[in-house]
């Protein structure tokens, strides 16, 4: 096991796109401390940075441990492995994502895990804007494999997402699965709204308050219960389709229990 | 043999001392020539505001002599002028610019270094244009063509789906040549022949440069075959009248897109028969890049094909323009017969003097792919190597299987540099004769070792990275990089006849005041303006 130390507390961004299993294997500590990074304007040497310790004994994991919000790109296409985060981390975590599993026990920045296409992030504290969406401009969201917060996500979660699942215990920020095209997105909090705005399919699951619907969105029916990876989440939950303005086919269930203030659909029934 | 360069031109010998580059073993060709790439102007612009993903994937830091940049299908300025310089071409004409925006272009085209540049202004679907040519006042639309080049600072007449962009103001296009145009009781044939016979007139050094009416719908090579076909009996003897320009686009045949077929065929026994014609080809490449015309209803078909973002423009009573990001896909059968009809054209047409390698930067793909296609020109083995990737269906049907042509590295000299230059009417460059500028690209390839069939992939190599390219006798690019950054020449036409001289008219600063959003006096670019204007002077004929 590879041990990260931060060795200061950082006042710039520093890009370090390097920190990934697929890079530090088959590296001496050495090699590892002397991978190069950008701090701010400057390049540097990992080891200005971290302290970089080697444990005996399971070589798959790299350890990081400090304040690394402002770190940027860790676990930049990585395909194997393991990171465990002990701290806040910066934007960009597990960008491109191939496979392996990144931990985080603290907040993170905004596009994690974005464009991933397999593997799993877990997030123990909350995160920033974009999680699983594409970088400025592009279309390319999320593909496969699942990210898991178990507290707040921000705004756009799951943007331009094509497949994998999205898994969020908190509450969630404006525009959740904006653009989505596949895939799954399971909210166990509320939501502040504007739910799959322009979404083509896929389907996002509800199960706290939402202030309302697009009004882009046809009411369908209720359903008792939702499949989810399967598991089964009980309900009931509205079941709406849309989103109509990109001919859509996405599927939101949101909870009825929490949801009094949107009976007025079922008139529609 | 030995080339001397004096004061920026070759000559035929020089006194004293003097640097001598040794090029022996090595290909020196004059610098490349691109008569067609969308390298500066709003649309151009436009397309990086909607691209960010297209820049930070491709990242260019600065060096001691050269500036940063971004952007692959469509790099920022400096190193456009940068990457084109690499690979040994050293003038590049942008062929879109909205007269009204001219200005704007001209600032690019300022800031793209070591090239030299010039523009082309849209005028098929100019409302002062369409007038002119439907009361038949062919005289006054001449003077108005002539004091649009003064006054935008451009080079030729550019026509992009005349009669369609101004139908697509009002939601609609032109079906074909003889669809009149809504409101203007004008039909394309009369735009192209009208402004074919003005260009005539002017004498302007290239001819009327024209992207066809119907451009990448299937069928639309009979549209192609007949605007050239239109022109015919204005023929000259030296020259091509018309340069229908990525032919590419314009040559499908078929019913839709599941039956479509190459139309090059056709266009090649058109263009071999008749001399009044060059092409450039339009060359897709598998690549990820940024389609961008003046053409706003093609575009929008784009848009709708490939469900991704777009912008859509209009240039009030000028013209129009579409941008739509796009990825040409091996396995996409429309896509693959795409990259067939682009070879298949230049393959097919036998006189390298009028069909030039383009790939219409950056719809079909970005200029940065030009040694790969020059490599696809030169091995059939190469093009069998693609052929083996792409769709099944495509391939069955593409003729490129049954041609064996390989051009040699004159043709690639021909098509890359002095057919073009011939055709812009560029007489100092294109060549290496005394007196020609000494524009000169030096390639590290033996021709006479080796042999571009079988080692394809060295004459790609050779052609990325020039290694050595000369700007007016100075020597900017060495080993494929630069070394040093000089300021390129804008060329303009300043007709000159006192016959087409145009009567400033009290009804011209009338329409500008109904039509435009800017006053008559703001739309003219003066000359001071451009720091480093080349303006030629051309006497208009009668």
């Amino acid at each position: 096991m590879i041990i990260l130390r931060l060795k200061r507390t950082l006042k710039v961004p520093v890009e370090a796109r390097c920190i990934s299993q697929d890079i530090f294997e088959g590296k001496t500590v050495e090699d590892i401390r002397s991978l190069k990074v950008w701090e701010g304007n400057k390049v540097r040497k990992l080891g200005e940075i971290f302290e970089v310790e080697e444990k005996r004994g399971d070589n798959s994991t790299i350890r990081i441990l400090g304040d690394l919000s402002k770190i940027r790109g860790i676990g930049y296409q990585m395909t194997h492995g393991r990171i465990i985060i002990e701290g806040n981390v910066g934007h960009r975590l597990g960008e491109e994502l191939g496979g392996g599993e990144i931990i985080v026990h603290g907040d993170t920045g905004s596009w994690i895990g974005s464009s991933m296409k397999d593997g799993r992030i877990e997030i123990f504290g909350c995160t920033g804007d974009y999680i699983a969406a594409p970088y400025r401009g592009s279309m390319k969201g999320m593909r496969g494999g699942e990210i898991i917060v178990h507290g707040d996500v921000g705004d756009e979660a799951g943007g331009y997402m094509r497949g994998g699942l999205i898994v969020i215990d908190g509450c969630t920020g404006q525009f959740l699965g904006v653009h989505m095209k596949r895939g799954t997105i399971l909210v166990k909090g509320s939501s502040e709204g504007r739910i799959g705005a322009e979404m083509v399919n896929g389907k996002i699951v509800v199960c706290g308050q939402v202030p309302s619907i697009l009004p882009t969105f046809t009411f369908e029916d209720i359903k008792s219960s939702v499949k989810v990876d399967g598991e089964k989440i009980k309900g009931p939950f509205y079941r709406f389709i849309g989103d109509l303005t990109e001919n859509g086919e996405g599927k939101l269930y949101i909870s009825k229990a929490e949801n009094p203030h949107l009976k007025f659909y079922e008139r529609y029934l | 043999m030995d080339i001397f360069v004096e004061d920026g031109r070759i000559v035929d010998d020089v006194n004293g001392e003097a640097e001598v580059i040794d090029a022996s073993g090595m290909i020196v060709m004059p610098g490349g020539v691109d008569i067609h790439t969308h390298i500066a102007g709003a649309e151009v612009n436009t397309g990086r505001l909607l691209r960010p993903e297209d820049h930070y994937l491709d990242v260019e830091v600065k060096t001691a002599i050269t500036r940063s940049g971004v952007g692959r299908s469509i790099p920022s300025t400096f190193i456009t002028g940068y990457r084109y310089a690499r690979m040994g071409y050293t003038t590049a004409i942008t062929p879109s610019m909205p007269p009204l925006l001219a200005r704007h272009t001209h600032e690019e085209l300022e800031d793209t270094p070591i090239l030299d540049k010039a523009a082309f202004p849209l005028l098929g679907d100019s409302w002062f244009v369409l007038e002119y040519l439907r009361d038949d006042k062919i005289e006054e639309c001449a003077a108005f063509v002539s004091w649009i080049m003064t006054a935008t600072k451009g080079y030729a007449i550019k026509i992009v789906n005349p009669g369609g962009i101004e139908s697509w103001g009002f939601g609609g296009n032109v079906r074909d040549i003889d669809d009149p145009v809504p409101y203007f009781n004008i039909t394309p044939r009369d735009i192209i022949r009208g402004l074919c016979r003005v260009n005539k007139m002017l004498n302007l050094p290239h001819s009327i440069h024209i992207h066809t009416n119907n451009l990448g719908k299937p069928g639309n090579y009979i549209t192609t075959l007949e605007t050239m076909r239109c022109v015919e009996e204005f023929k000259e003897e030296d020259r091509p009248i018309i340069h229908v320009t990525h032919c590419q686009f314009s040559s499908f045949k078929g019913r839709d897109w599941s039956s479509l077929r190459s139309g090059s065929e056709e266009i090649a026994e058109y263009v071999n028969d008749h001399s009044h014609v060059s092409i450039d080809i339009g060359q897709v490449v598998f690549t990820d890049t940024t389609t961008m015309t003046a053409d706003g209803p093609f575009q929008y078909i784009l848009h709708q094909l490939s469900g991704n973002k777009w912008v859509n423009g209009d240039v009030e009573t000028e013209t129009g323009a579409g941008i739509v990001p796009f990825r040409y896909r091996r396995r996409s059968y429309v896509h693959a017969i795409q990259w067939s009809i682009g070879l298949e054209l230049a393959l097919l047409i036998r006189d390298p003097w009028r069909v030039f390698l383009t790939t219409d930067h950056p719809n079909a793909a970005p200029f940065t792919t030009y040694p790969r296609i020059i490599s696809w020109l030169m091995s059939k083995k190469a093009r069998e190597k693609i052929m083996d990737r792409i769709n099944e269906k495509a391939k069955r049907r593409s003729l490129l299987g049954s041609i064996d042509r390989e051009y040699t590295f004159f043709e690639i000299a021909i098509i890359t540099r002095a057919g073009q230059s011939k055709v812009l009417g560029l007489r100092s460059k294109g060549h290496l004769g005394i007196g020609a500028e000494a524009d000169i690209s030096i390639y590290n390839i033996n021709p006479k070792e080796v042999d571009p069939s079988r080692n394809y992939k060295d004459v790609r190599r050779a052609f990325e990275r020039a290694k050595y390219t000369l700007k007016g006798g100075e020597i900017v690019v060495r080993d494929g990089e630069i070394v040093k950054s000089v300021d390129g020449r804008i060329f303009w036409v300043k007709p000159e006849s006192s016959r087409y001289k145009i009567n400033v008219t009290d009804e011209l600063k009338r329409k500008f005041r109904e039509y435009y959003t800017v006053e008559f006096e703001n739309y003219m670019i003066p000359e001071s303006y451009l720091i480093n204007s080349s303006p030629i002077h051309v006497k208009a004929g009668v």
